[in-house]
This record gives C-alpha cells, sequence and structure tokens, in this order.
C-alpha cells in the first residue's frame, strides 16, 4: 500500500523553492501549503513566540490583500484556510475547489514578501495571542505540559512552548516581528506543497508564475543550541486549582531521521496505541498501557506520543488520573509496565500487530488531500518527503531484536522528565452578577 | 486525467431502502478508496432519562462497546484494533449515534459488531465500575472547564422550568455514581430498536452487499415496546437579559455564552436563519463579532456565533474567551451586533458573500466517505429527500435579504437573552 504515492514530483526553483506535487483525482479539490523552515526551535529568550506572532501578522494584510479581504475571497468560493506554528515549522494552507486553486499561489506569493506588520495591527493582535495564551492556560495540561518540557529541555529552544512566555508576548516589538519574518520568510527557506485534481505541468507553471521572480534571501543562521546528554532523571510538580491529577513521563528520543525512530515508533505503539502519519480514530484499549493503567482502574486514560522532529526532542507518555486515584500509585504501575518493555517482554505478535494498523491508518491518511499535503510539507522539513512515502517499508524492515534493543536504551528512567501535576482544591462558587 | 465537476450525491447513486422493522438504509459506492465507513443512529438519547437520572442513556451507549453476548471488552477491541477499524457509540439529546469505518474487506465484521453492540450488550459489573469512574474523572475536568461550565449555565437559563435541553447528556457526578445496573439493563430494553433508526453506507462496497449485511443483523430486530420520543414543551422566551456567573479560581480566561433558544431544522426560516448566524459571528473570522471583538478590538482569540437547530429547538448563541477585565466591553459589542442584525437588513454582498460559501464548499465537504455520510445522514435526519443536494444551491440562492432579518428578528433581541459567564475572580465579571 505504501506503492500508492510513489507519484509526488520534486521540483528546486531557481530562488530555492522546494516545489512537491501530487496528482490524486478522487475529488475536485487541491490543498496547497507552504511551510518554512521555522519555529519556535528558532527562538531566543526575549523573543519566544515570535514565530506564532509572525503567522497571526501574515493573516493582516498585504498591499495587494488588505487585512480582512482574504476569508472573504478563500470562503466565497467555499474553500478553508489557515495556518499553524509548531517547534520546527510555520505552515500555511488553503484547500479549495480545483479551479480556484491559483487564488491560493497568489495569497501566499504575496504574504511571503509583502506583509505589512502595520504597528497597529501588531497592537490588536498582541492582545489576541494574549488571550489565546489565557486560553490555553485555563487548562491544567498546558501548565504541566510548560513546565515538564522547560525541565526536559535546558539549553535547546524546546524548552518553551510555541505560543511564548506572557513577558516576551508583553514586550516584543513590531520590529522584533519584522525581522524575524524578513530572516525565514525566502523562497530558499520554503516548501510547497499541491495535492489534488491537477495535472502536474501545469500547476508547475503556475508555480513558477507566482513564485518565480521571488528573490532568494541570505540563508537563515542554524539553530545552534543542542541539548547536552542528561544524567538522571528530572521531576517536577505543578500544584494549581484543579480536581484531577496528571502525569507526563517523556524519554529522550532521537531526532526523525534517525533509524532509531521508527524502532520507537512501534515501541510507542505497543505501549500506548497505534499512530501513523495522517491516521487517526482508532483506539488504544488494547495497548500495554491502557490495560494496565486504565483497566486497573488507576487512570481515566492514557495516549503517547512520538513527535518526527529535527532536532531530538522526547517520547511521552501522558496519564489522566482516575478520580480517587493517586499519582503516586499510578506511576507505580507506570514503571512497573514501561520496565516489562525495557526488559525485553515485546512479542512478535505485538510488532506485527503494531505494523498492521500502522498500514490501515496509513490507508485513511491518504483519503483527504489536505492531510496528504501535510505530511509531504512536514516530513520534507525534517528528512524529505520519502520519509512519508516510505513510512511502512521503514517500519516492515525492523526486527524484534531491534524493537528490544532500542526500547532498553530509550526507556530509561535516567534519560526522562516527569511531572505530575497535582490539582490543590478549587470549588467553583455562582456568584451575583 | 483531472476529477469530474463535484459530483454530488442524489437518486441516481445513492440508494434508500426501509426494512419491514422501520430501519432506513442509505448506500453509496465510492470505490476509489479503500475503505468504508458505516454511520448511522437509533433513536433513543437523553431526552428518555428521567428527571433525577440525568445520564442514564449516555451511560447505556458507552457500555455497548464494553462487552456483547458473543464478545467481551477484550475480544471487541482486539478486533477493531488490529484491523485497524473503529466504531463508536454516542448518546444526543433526541437520538444515539454510531459511527464506525473500516477497510472494505472487514465491512462484514464491522455491521456485525455494530449489531451485536446495539443488541446485545451484557452491562457487566466489572466493566460498569470501571466506566463509571471513568466518566465521573472526565465530568470533573469539564467542572473546571470555563467554556463548559458557561454553557452549562446557559442551558438552564434559556430552557427553564424543566424543559429536556436543560439538562446535561453526560449527566452529573452524582447521578452518574448511582446508576444500577439494573437500571443499564431496563433502559436498553425499554428503549432500544429499531424503529425509526437510520444506517448510511459510504466507500468501497457493492449497493446490494451493504444492504444485505443490514438486513442479516438487523432485519429481525424487533421491540415492540420502543416508545415515541416524548413531545417537547414550548420554550418559553426570555423577557429582560438575564445574567449569571460562576466563579473558577485559577483560571486566567473567561468564557462567555450570551443567546437564547434558535429554530428547529424543520423551522419554515431554518436557512434564512442559519444565513444570518452566518453573517452574524462566521464568515470569515468570525462574522461581524470577530470582526470587531477580534480583529478591531484584539480582545478575543474566539468570539463567535452558532446555530445548532436539530429536531428542536436548539440555541443559538454566541461565545466568547477574553480576560475577564474585557468581559463587560465584549458583551456591550456582542449585543450592539444583536442589535444591528435584528434591525438592519444585511447588505447584498454579505448575503452573497455567505450564499456562495454554503454552495461553494460542497466539494470541500463531499471529499471523504464521513463528509458523504455526513450529508446522507442529515438528509435522512430531517427527511429533505434525496435529490436535497440537487436542489440546495437553488434553494440558498432563494434566500432574500428581507427574509435574513425576519429571522434573526424572529429568534434573536438584543435586549432579552442569556448570559452566562464562568471564569476567575474579577468584579468586571459583574456586567
Amino acid at each position: 500500500m505504501a506503492t500508492e504515492s510513489t507519484d509526488v514530483s520534486r521540483v528546486v526553483l531557481d530562488n530555492g523553492l522546494i516545489v512537491l506535487l501530487k496528482e490524486v483525482h478522487t475529488a475536485p479539490v487541491i490543498s496547497w501549503w507552504m511551510l518554512y523552515r521555522v519555529g519556535s526551535r528558532n527562538e531566543h529568550t526575549g523573543r519566544t513566540g515570535v514565530s506564532h506572532w509572525v503567522e497571526h501578522m501574515l493573516f493582516k494584510g498585504t498591499e495587494r490583500y488588505p487585512a480582512g479581504t482574504v476569508d472573504g475571497l478563500i470562503e466565497r468560493v467555499g474553500g478553508v484556510w489557515n495556518a499553524q506554528t509548531s517547534y520546527d515549522y510555520t505552515a500555511y494552507f488553503e484547500t479549495l475547489p480545483a479551479e480556484h486553486i491559483e487564488l491560493a499561489l497568489s495569497i501566499e506569493a504575496d504574504r511571503m514578501v509583502n506583509a505589512k506588520f502595520d504597528p497597529q495591527e501588531v497592537e490588536a493582535e498582541r492582545t489576541v495571542i494574549i488571550s489565546e495564551r489565557e486560553g490555553s492556560e485555563n487548562s491544567p495540561i498546558f501548565w504541566l505540559y510548560e513546565e515538564t518540557r522547560a525541565v526536559a529541555f535546558r539549553v535547546h529552544p524546546y524548552h518553551h512552548p510555541v505560543i511564548g512566555d506572557m513577558a516576551d508576548l508583553r514586550t516584543m516589538t513590531r520590529d522584533d516581528l519584522y525581522q524575524h519574518y524578513r530572516t525565514y520568510y525566502n523562497p530558499n527557506n520554503a516548501i510547497a506543497v499541491a495535492v489534488g485534481d491537477f495535472e502536474t505541468t501545469t500547476m508547475l507553471d503556475l508555480v513558477r508564475k507566482h513564485f518565480g521572480d521571488i528573490p532568494p534571501g541570505p540563508q537563515p543562521p542554524p539553530v545552534t543550541r543542542a541539548e547536552p546528554p542528561q544524567y538522571g532523571e528530572r521531576t517536577v510538580r505543578v500544584e494549581r486549582e484543579g480536581n484531577t491529577a496528571y502525569l507526563f513521563a517523556g524519554y529522550r528520543a532521537p531526532a526523525a531521521t534517525d533509524p532509531d525512530w521508527f524502532k520507537l515508533a512501534l515501541i510507542d505503539s505497543i505501549l500506548a496505541g497505534a499512530s501513523a502519519p495522517g491516521g487517526n480514530g482508532i483506539g488504544n484499549r488494547t495497548s500495554r498501557l491502557y490495560r494496565a493503567l486504565v483497566e486497573r482502574e488507576l487512570a481515566a486514560s492514557v495516549s503517547g506520543g512520538l513527535y518526527p522532529s529535527v532536532d531530538p526532542y522526547l517520547f511521552s507518555v501522558m496519564v489522566t488520573v482516575r478520580d480517587g486515584r493517586h499519582p503516586e500509585e499510578v506511576q507505580e504501575a507506570l514503571d512497573a509496565e514501561i520496565e516489562r518493555v525495557a526488559a525485553g517482554e515485546i512479542s512478535q505478535e505485538e510488532l506485527d500487530k503494531a505494523r498492521k494498523q500502522a498500514r490501515a491508518l496509513f490507508v485513511y491518511g491518504t483519503e483527504r488531500v489536505t492531510g496528504q499535503a501535510f505530511w509531504l510539507a512536514f516530513s520534507e522539513n525534517f528528512s524529505s518527503y520519502s520519509w512519508y512515502e516510505s513510512y511502512l517499508d521503514r517500519l516492515a524492515a525492523v526486527t524484534l531484536d531491534e524493537v528490544h534493543e532500542a526500547a532498553r536504551r530509550y526507556l530509561r528512567r535516567s534519560q526522562r522528565t516527569v511531572g505530575w501535576f497535582v490539582p490543590v482544591r478549587a470549588d467553583s462558587e455562582e456568584k451575583r452578577a | 486525467m483531472m476529477a469530474q465537476p463535484i459530483a454530488l450525491p442524489g437518486p441516481h447513486d445513492v440508494a434508500r431502502r426501509v426494512l419491514p422493522n422501520g430501519i432506513a438504509v442509505l448506500v453509496r459506492e465510492h470505490w476509489q478508496v479503500q475503505s468504508v465507513v458505516v454511520n448511522g443512529w437509533v433513536e433513543v438519547g437523553s431526552l428518555f432519562d428521567p428527571a433525577g437520572q440525568e445520564g442514564l442513556a449516555s451511560f447505556v451507549a458507552e457500555m455497548l462497546m464494553r462487552g456483547t453476548e458473543r464478545r467481551n471488552f477484550q475480544a471487541i477491541h482486539e478486533w477493531l484494533e488490529s484491523y485497524g477499524a473503529s466504531l463508536d457509540v454516542s448518546a444526543g439529546r433526541h437520538s444515539t449515534g454510531f459511527a464506525g469505518r473500516s477497510l472494505a474487506e472487514d465491512l462484514p465484521m464491522l455491521i456485525d459488531l455494530l449489531a451485536d453492540a446495539l443488541r446485545r450488550p451484557v452491562f457487566s459489573a466489572e466493566q460498569i465500575e470501571r466506566l463509571r469512574g471513568q466518566l465521573v474523572t472526565a465530568i470533573k475536568i469539564r467542572e473546571q472547564d470555563t467554556e463548559y461550565v458557561a454553557s452549562r449555565l446557559f442551558r438552564e437559563m434559556v430552557y427553564r422550568n424543566g424543559h429536556p435541553y436543560s439538562r446535561p447528556v453526560e449527566g452529573t457526578v452524582e447521578t452518574v455514581s448511582h446508576f444500577s445496573r439494573d437500571q443499564l439493563v431496563e433502559f436498553h430494553r425499554a428503549h432500544y430498536g429499531p424503529r425509526q433508526m437510520a444506517i448510511v453506507i459510504v466507500g468501497a462496497v457493492a449497493t446490494e452487499t451493504a444492504f444485505r449485511l443490514v438486513e442479516e443483523h438487523f432485519g429481525d430486530w424487533e421491540n415492540e415496546h420502543q416508545p415515541s420520543p416524548p413531545a417537547l414543551p414550548a420554550v418559553e422566551r426570555l423577557a429582560t437579559i438575564e445574567r449569571r456567573k460562576v466563579v473558577l479560581p485559577g483560571k486566567s480566561q473567561a468564557d462567555v455564552v450570551l443567546g437564547t433558544s434558535g429554530p428547529s431544522r424543520f423551522a419554515p426560516d431554518w436557512t434564512a436563519a442559519t444565513l444570518a448566524n452566518h453573517i452574524l459571528g462566521v464568515f470569515g473570522m468570525y462574522g461581524r463579532i470577530g470582526a470587531r471583538v477580534r480583529e478591531q478590538l484584539g480582545m478575543a482569540y474566539y468570539s463567535y456565533s452558532r446555530l445548532d437547530g436539530g429536531p428542536g429547538p436548539g440555541p443559538w448563541r454566541v461565545v466568547a474567551g477574553v480576560n475577564p477585565a474585557n468581559v463587560a466591553q465584549t458583551v456591550s459589542v456582542i449585543q450592539d451586533e444583536l442589535r444591528r442584525i435584528t434591525q438592519e437588513p444585511v447588505s447584498e454582498e454579505e448575503l452573497e458573500n455567505s450564499k456562495s460559501n454554503y454552495i461553494g464548499r460542497l466539494p470541500l465537504q463531499l471529499e471523504s466517505n464521513e463528509g458523504v455520510a455526513g450529508a446522507l445522514l442529515n438528509i435522512e435526519r430531517y427527511q429533505l429527500g434525496l435529490d436535497y443536494l440537487l436542489r440546495y444551491s437553488d434553494e440558498i440562492s432563494a434566500v432574500t435579504t428581507e427574509q435574513v432579518l425576519a429571522a434573526a428578528r424572529h429568534y434573536l433581541d438584543p435586549d432579552a437573552f442569556a448570559l452566562a459567564i464562568a471564569g476567575p475572580d474579577h468584579n468586571d465579571l459583574s456586567t
């Protein structure tokens, strides 16, 4: 089934823009993605959150498309558009009925260069982003992630959240934002992807028409602050108002390009449930941790995560502690199960099942053009689009011995950061309005 | 080769049959993908929850995938997960919905499992207790969620005098803590049945195969005592602005929910009302409300309006998440926009924009099997006719600015609505 998506055309324009095109003719729609190689990974203290704020400013107008006009243009033709900022990238997309796709290219080529960063708009957006952060702060999990990541990464910029620290959101200036934009928004730091109902030669002509004349910029500065080795387990305890405890364990994991990454992906699937690029909607009730924690009535839910990252990140487990239970007993059961896996207790049967699940999820993931286009852009950023295309083959090549060896090496207490969210009493109360 | 222009599902490629026991079955073949989706509902929801036992229908629905006469919990999920399939069942107010997906070759097993879950659950004591703790934890988490708390308060204010829409589908910690096995078994026995049930199958399956599978697994299902849904009492309109707030310590942001009850999906002015709502708080970045609250004033990351509809008069509400210091100003701006949408006709351009979006978005909505299944469920639920999507463009195009104004006026009143607030303690929460 991996052979289904072998028909990607990859072209690099003279200005350095990488273009990936894949024809899919199941429905008359096209998804267009622009991914810039910049995210919270490229941010320094004092400017945390700048990538995400820049993303917001790209919706605040150019000379050609003043603020507020593009929403109307996209929605009038029945399209959707949005953007996301993550650790390693900032990406923008439009998914449109096929006959309107040139609108997407026109908008994206324009705002790669011409975003205004009007000072008044910058100030209005400052409070919107602060509001976005305050909304996240309403969730206990936000605090737990923020504190735990900050301890897991002392040096590498993965240590701060994508939204940024409140102190920086209050003090960053228009010039900080604009400088960030000019440094990273260049064709030679970008990946453009189209997936959908088009002919490759026609689409390539359109890409050249809109992007071909944009001059390349200087190569952006490399990220130099690698995280040093970890010597010993780190722990964090967050105590805030709430009524539910959560537990997070993050193990140091390799970058997505490391062959070990695929071994850990299988371990993640066996421990905490299946996942695969683009796939969702399959349960994890037969996973080891669900059985050990939820079925034993210690936890209300458990999930795992292995994020394909440019630099080494974390393999993580998140547990919602069941009402009436305590983090201590949940931690103990979690550790016992992980130690069983680290000691070699994974069977060939479990490994085969994880691969089969990945295959089904991968098929589902190719049923919508938006998801496919994202994965091509996303994987090209941290590796190459062939990372996505060969995903199932890479999983198939992993042996049981390799999984055992990887489990032993990565699932070590000394290489993890554990965080607890411990609720302190927070009774809600109706007040006179 | 390019895809054909959007091929709208219609009588030419959607087959519909009603089994003698009342189950409506709709099938649409789609051979360009390898999977198939099975969606539908049974006509039992939280409307049947007895007073003081809120959450009973929901608890029963959650139990269906936790053991049947033929399969225990492990067997159900081992099969689903090994084959990369999924099947979820959950209760709403009027019905209990199910949504399944599998690779095409596994469809027979998926339908078999669905029939098993709906018809033959065992409600094992062990699974009841396991689920109970999970549900209690989930409700407690939501009780700390400002948007959830404000929405629940809002419902209590809009749907007064014991109207069933005021009650939480998922129940409360108190009710969920006390359901007995007998109550669950009895609720299932009394209420689950084939009447008014619908199953929609979309994907890589032959129509006749799909019909045959449903007939084999559901054709002999009967429940002669299956009750009709209780009639809904009228909703008493609010005469003034009513305010309530709940303080949740430790939060950064307040959530504001304001509005009233809106049209049901069957109301003659439904389409005009949804267009009014689209202009008010959806189009572009949250419509007129977003343009002021978010874009102009920078006060909120989200501030939008939503019209639920459904078989009864679901809520028509505006939701905003703002700093507690900005609650009063946000409410005042929203009130201005309610005044404007109920007093002045929208511009021709605004209406054209929204209509154009409604019509133009069909290709994206119908791209996937899930999207097509959703459209067919909607057609069946509200008896819109298999040619609904073929007529859709004309129906939308025919709506006038006067009709939009009349619909907005019919339901919204800038001086009479419920205002619910949940957030940290702050003087400004008293608007």
